[in-house]
């Protein structure tokens, strides 16, 4: 069991008066990597900052190795930060930037027996670890080079390494990969778990990007409005969001109005569904996710709900196809065909039905009406059929 | 430890911002003596003020230096703008170099300036000399002035000379930084190139004209030695007259004339800050309420 | 369309055929002529004859130079970390002075320097003379202050100030805020975040500066005169003996001139290669 290294307890942090972080609780521990999520502004950065010891909470306590850390400055601090934009020093050469960090560093005289006395690191150890790392991040050749003359790729590398050359005890990574294409940007996804992995250490990884969230990391902290919305593995997030909020900020969802009824039946557009969930109160209004994927096209006599399908885009690995129920839209994703305007069924099994507790972001989320504004004269004469036929259940 | 070296910073900068003042502040307290000198004071006295409108000498001059430097920034800034929009549109090896010589008045030292300028138009005007001499000589239709001596048209041109670098310092950028495509934009839409020099280019670059043109004033108002080698002695500047007057009495005339300078800048520069510092806030508030 | 365009560069060619480059030629012309029209080089064997004045010229501005560095860098800094309000008031302050004219910001020294000026009348009224008097076991009346080097170096320094702040300013402020995180974060100290950082990041503004500072000063001649008296001859004061002034040389003078040029060319060469700044430094 890994001990916890990181503790933040009640933090509360506002810009002029504009609350930013709303009592944030969150506990980190040691060789975890962990990723804050969230849409711009909803608080991940200004987190990671705390940590770093580059802006101060209003309230609230940073703990690290159970040491109150909130006065200690960024340079005293066993942490070290792969900004944003790299920050590599323009006037030095990647070895000199790589090398910064170990020359500012200070431990104590092996030659003095009362330790007091504080020596810089020997040449020939900066030497030996600055190579170590270059062979690490495979830029070994480079060091001569200055950071204008390396490519974004190259220069994020060595942002890492001057980072991890120092050996901290926690990496924080501001969405390093931001500036990166799209390959290279997957590519430096598996290699910086790797390095994670290799090395040993504490990640603390900020991204908006779920999906990098979702393959790299071993917990989320999804946030929103200075808030955390929910805490857990890609998997708990992915397959059991607590909120709209979360649902639709994962991966696709269709999010729709439901009822409990009673514990593993939900019901949905007058219908019951069988599921998975239980633990609500008897008729308990709540949020109803299904995902794209989790809808099987039958035809219409076998279909748990009937519908007409609005939009068709094809994407590559499957069929987006936006699918009207009685004026609420639902994104389906297959690899079948169908045309638009057909009248197809939809069957969802049991566990691809999660039920959430109604938030402040129902109502909000999950619902596909933007992507098929074209069709909405076939709406309203679908509107009356459906009406119709609602009566056939089978 | 963080709040003692604030404190101790602001001191400093006090410190200097006193050093860089206290002399005016001095220089405008004394304008107000009733007394003749500088370092006593006799009581409180607007004479000077009215002794200074009567000066012909002073007011002539003053008039002299607003007149030149109003001129010359004027020509400098329209001359400088066309010239900035000539250089930007060159190839780049026809640029550099005469962007080298383009600098050189700003960067040479006033007096070589000076000098090289007097010495020009000295040659000139021999040559000129000569040149209406055997003019004359061969018909009696029109009869040209033999002797031209250095005077108020000198001291134009010196101080256009040396302005039109600054606007072009300051034009310059701003094209660079304009948007290569708007222009193209104007005319696919179906402008001439001159309604798009017009409607495009000009609106884009108005405050690196703006600016421009400022900064020559403050040039050209704060000369001295340029004029002093180019105006000979038919024309004198507000700083060539003071130069002269140190040479042997000074009265606190030029205290007063100095603080009515003081008070014009101050209040010339408080009006641009306050506009610029309002229309800031106007965009802001806008971007805020979208 | 763009050539077109490059046509409106024309007229201020020719301008600046007539009114720059002709002019430097003819000082050139001058410089190498004798007073009789031949190619000679005793010009420049008499600048020989006044190297005490071009010593001291330099001595004169390379002290004004690093004192307006001591004073600027730091006021700079520190201006830099100081909020917008204070950053655009102190901007203003700061070019001010500017505006009013040279000569006025030289002239308003004198009243404070002279001998019964308002800064010996304040040393006589708090003692200090009397104490001066007593230590050292002399008679002075008041110390002297104008018509000194010290006071040209003044006037220098008081001068040319803005010009080693404003380029310093203008770089320092550029400065990626992320560098200087990024070097907290790996374990500087502010001292050492100055020391390896922002000063070496800094230093085409500072190049930039000692260029304003050091040409006018070397090349003044108003400032000797009015803050020295006349008594110390300056280059800027030889320059203009021979034109306007009582010795009559102008071959003598183009010469030293020809130099002073060659020194702001060296100037302009450094600052190209290695300055930034000096473009925001000369605008507002």
């Amino acid at each position: 069991m890994s001990k916890e290294l990181i503790r933040l307890r009640d933090l509360c942090m506002a810009f002029d008066d504009e609350p930013v972080l709303n009592h944030i609780n969150l506990y980190i521990n040691d060789k975890e990597f962990l990723t804050l999520l969230g849409p711009s502004g909803c608080g991940k950065t200004t987190t990671l900052r705390i940590i770093g010891g580059f802006a101060t909470p209003t309230s609230g306590d940073v703990l690290f190795d159970g040491v109150r850390i909130n006065d200690v400055p960024p340079y005293q601090r066993q942490i070290n930060t792969v900004f944003q934009k790299y920050a590599l020093f323009p006037h030095l050469n990647v070895y000199e930037n790589i090398a910064f960090g170990l020359r500012m560093q200070r431990r104590p005289d092996p030659n003095d027996p009362t330790g007091k006395r504080k020596v810089k690191i020997p040449e020939e150890e900066i030497d030996q670890r600055v190579m170590e790392m270059l062979e690490v991040i495979s830029l070994k050749g480079f060091e001569h080079r200055k950071p204008d003359a390396l490519s974004g790729g190259q220069q994020q590398r060595v942002a890492i390494a001057r980072a991890l050359v120092n050996r901290p005890k926690v990496l924080l990574l501001d969405e390093p990969l931001g500036a990166l294409d799209l390959k290279l940007r997957k590519d430096m996804q598996i290699e910086l778990k790797r390095i994670q992995q290799q090395v040993g250490i504490t990640f603390i990884y900020v991204t908006h990007d779920q999906e990098e969230a979702l393959t790299m990391s071993d917990t989320i902290v999804v946030m929103d409005k200075g808030c955390i919305q929910q805490i857990g593995t890609p998997e708990d997030i992915y397959n059991e969001p607590k909120n709209a909020f979360v649902a639709d900020f994962i991966g696709e969802s269709n999010i729709i109005d439901g009822v409990m009824v009673r514990d593993k039946v939900v019901k949905m557009y007058g219908r019951e569904f069988a599921c998975l969930d239980g633990g609500f109160g008897e008729n308990e209004p709540v949020d109803v996710v299904i995902r794209p994927e989790d809808i099987d096209i039958v035809p219409v006599e076998q279909g748990q709900l009937v519908g007409t399908v609005t939009n068709v885009t094809f994407k590559g690995m499957q069929y987006d196809i936006i699918v009207d129920f009685r004026g609420f839209k639902w994104l389906i994703q297959t690899t079948d065909h169908s045309p638009v305007g057909a009248r197809i069924g939809i069957k969802i099994d049991p566990d691809g039905i999660h039920v959430m507790k109604k938030s402040q972001y129902s109502g909000m989320f999950g619902d596909y009406s933007s992507f098929s504004e074209e069709y909405d004269e076939l709406d309203d004469a679908s509107l009356a059929l459906d009406e119709e036929e609602s009566g056939d259940e089978e | 430890m963080k709040k003692n070296n604030s404190f101790l910073n602001r001191l400093f900068m006090v410190l200097v911002f006193v050093f860089l003042y206290a002399p005016i502040v001095l220089l405008i307290v004394f304008s107000f003596n009733a007394g003749n000198s500088n370092t006593v004071w006799k009581g409180f006295s607007l004479d000077w003020y009215a002794k200074l409108l009567h000066d012909r000498l002073i007011m002539q001059s003053v008039y002299t230096t607003l007149l030149v430097s109003l001129l010359a920034t004027v020509i400098a800034t329209v001359a400088g703008t066309f010239a900035a929009i000539g250089f930007y549109a060159m190839r780049r090896k026809l640029r550099d170099p005469l962007m080298t010589i383009n600098n050189i008045p700003m960067m040479n030292a006033d007096i070589v300036t000076g000098v090289s300028l007097c010495l020009f138009f000295v040659a000139f005007f021999g040559l000129w000399s000569d040149f209406a001499s055997w003019f004359n000589g061969m018909q009696h239709l029109v009869r040209l002035p033999t002797r031209l001596t250095m005077g108020f048209g000198t001291l134009l041109i010196a101080h256009i000379c040396f302005n039109i670098p600054y606007v072009i310092l300051s034009v310059g950028p701003k094209l660079r930084q304009m948007d290569k495509n708007l222009v193209d934009a104007a005319m696919d839409l179906g402008c001439t190139w001159m309604q798009a020099f017009r409607k495009v280019i000009l609106p884009e670059i108005k405050p690196g004209i703006v600016s421009g043109a400022l900064t020559a004033f403050t040039m050209s108002i704060d000369d001295f030695v340029i004029s002093y080698f180019t105006a000979g002695s038919s024309a004198s500047t507000l700083a060539m007259t003071i130069y002269g007057m140190t040479k042997k009495r000074v009265t606190p005339e030029i205290n007063a004339i100095s603080t009515l300078l003081f008070v014009t800048v101050l209040v010339l520069l408080a009006i641009v800050n306050i506009r610029e510092a309002r229309q800031e806030r106007r965009r802001s508030a806008e971007l805020h309420r979208t | 369309m763009k050539n077109k365009l490059s046509h409106f560069a024309i007229p201020y060619v020719i301008w600046m055929a007539l009114f720059v480059v002709a002019p430097i030629i003819i000082v050139v012309i001058y410089a190498f002529s004798s007073a009789s029209g031949g190619f000679t080089l005793a010009n420049f064997a008499r600048m020989g004859t006044y190297a005490v004045v071009f010593t001291r010229s330099f001595k004169l501005a390379i002290i004004a130079t690093i004192i307006c560095l001591l004073i600027g860098y730091p006021v700079s800094y520190m201006m830099s970390k100081e909020g917008p309000r204070f950053q655009r008031i102190a901007m203003v302050l700061i070019m001010l002075p500017m505006w009013m004219n040279f000569l006025l910001r030289t002239y308003s020294w004198m009243s404070i320097l002279e001998n019964n000026g308002l800064l010996n009348q304040l040393f006589q009224k708090i003692g200090l003379i009397v104490l001066y008097n007593q230590v050292f076991g002399t008679d002075l009346q008041y110390f002297r202050l104008i018509n000194t080097q010290g006071a040209v170096v003044l006037g220098m320094v008081y001068n040319y100030l803005p010009f080693m702040i404003l380029p310093i300013y203008s770089v320092i402020i550029k400065l990626d805020r992320s560098l200087i995180e990024a070097a907290h974060d790996l374990g500087a100290n502010t001292f050492n975040v100055f020391r390896r950082v922002i000063l070496p990041l800094s230093l085409p503004g500072v190049l930039s500066g000692i260029t304003m500072v050091f040409v006018p000063s070397v090349s003044t001649f108003a400032i000797s005169k009015m803050l020295g008296g006349g008594t110390e001859m300056m280059l800027g004061d030889l320059i203009e003996q021979q034109f306007l002034g009582g010795a009559y040389n102008p071959q003598l003078g183009a010469a030293i001139s020809l130099v002073m040029m060659v020194i702001v060319v060296v100037c302009m060469w450094v600052m190209n290669r290695f300055g930034e700044g000096e473009e925001q430094a000369v605008m507002m």
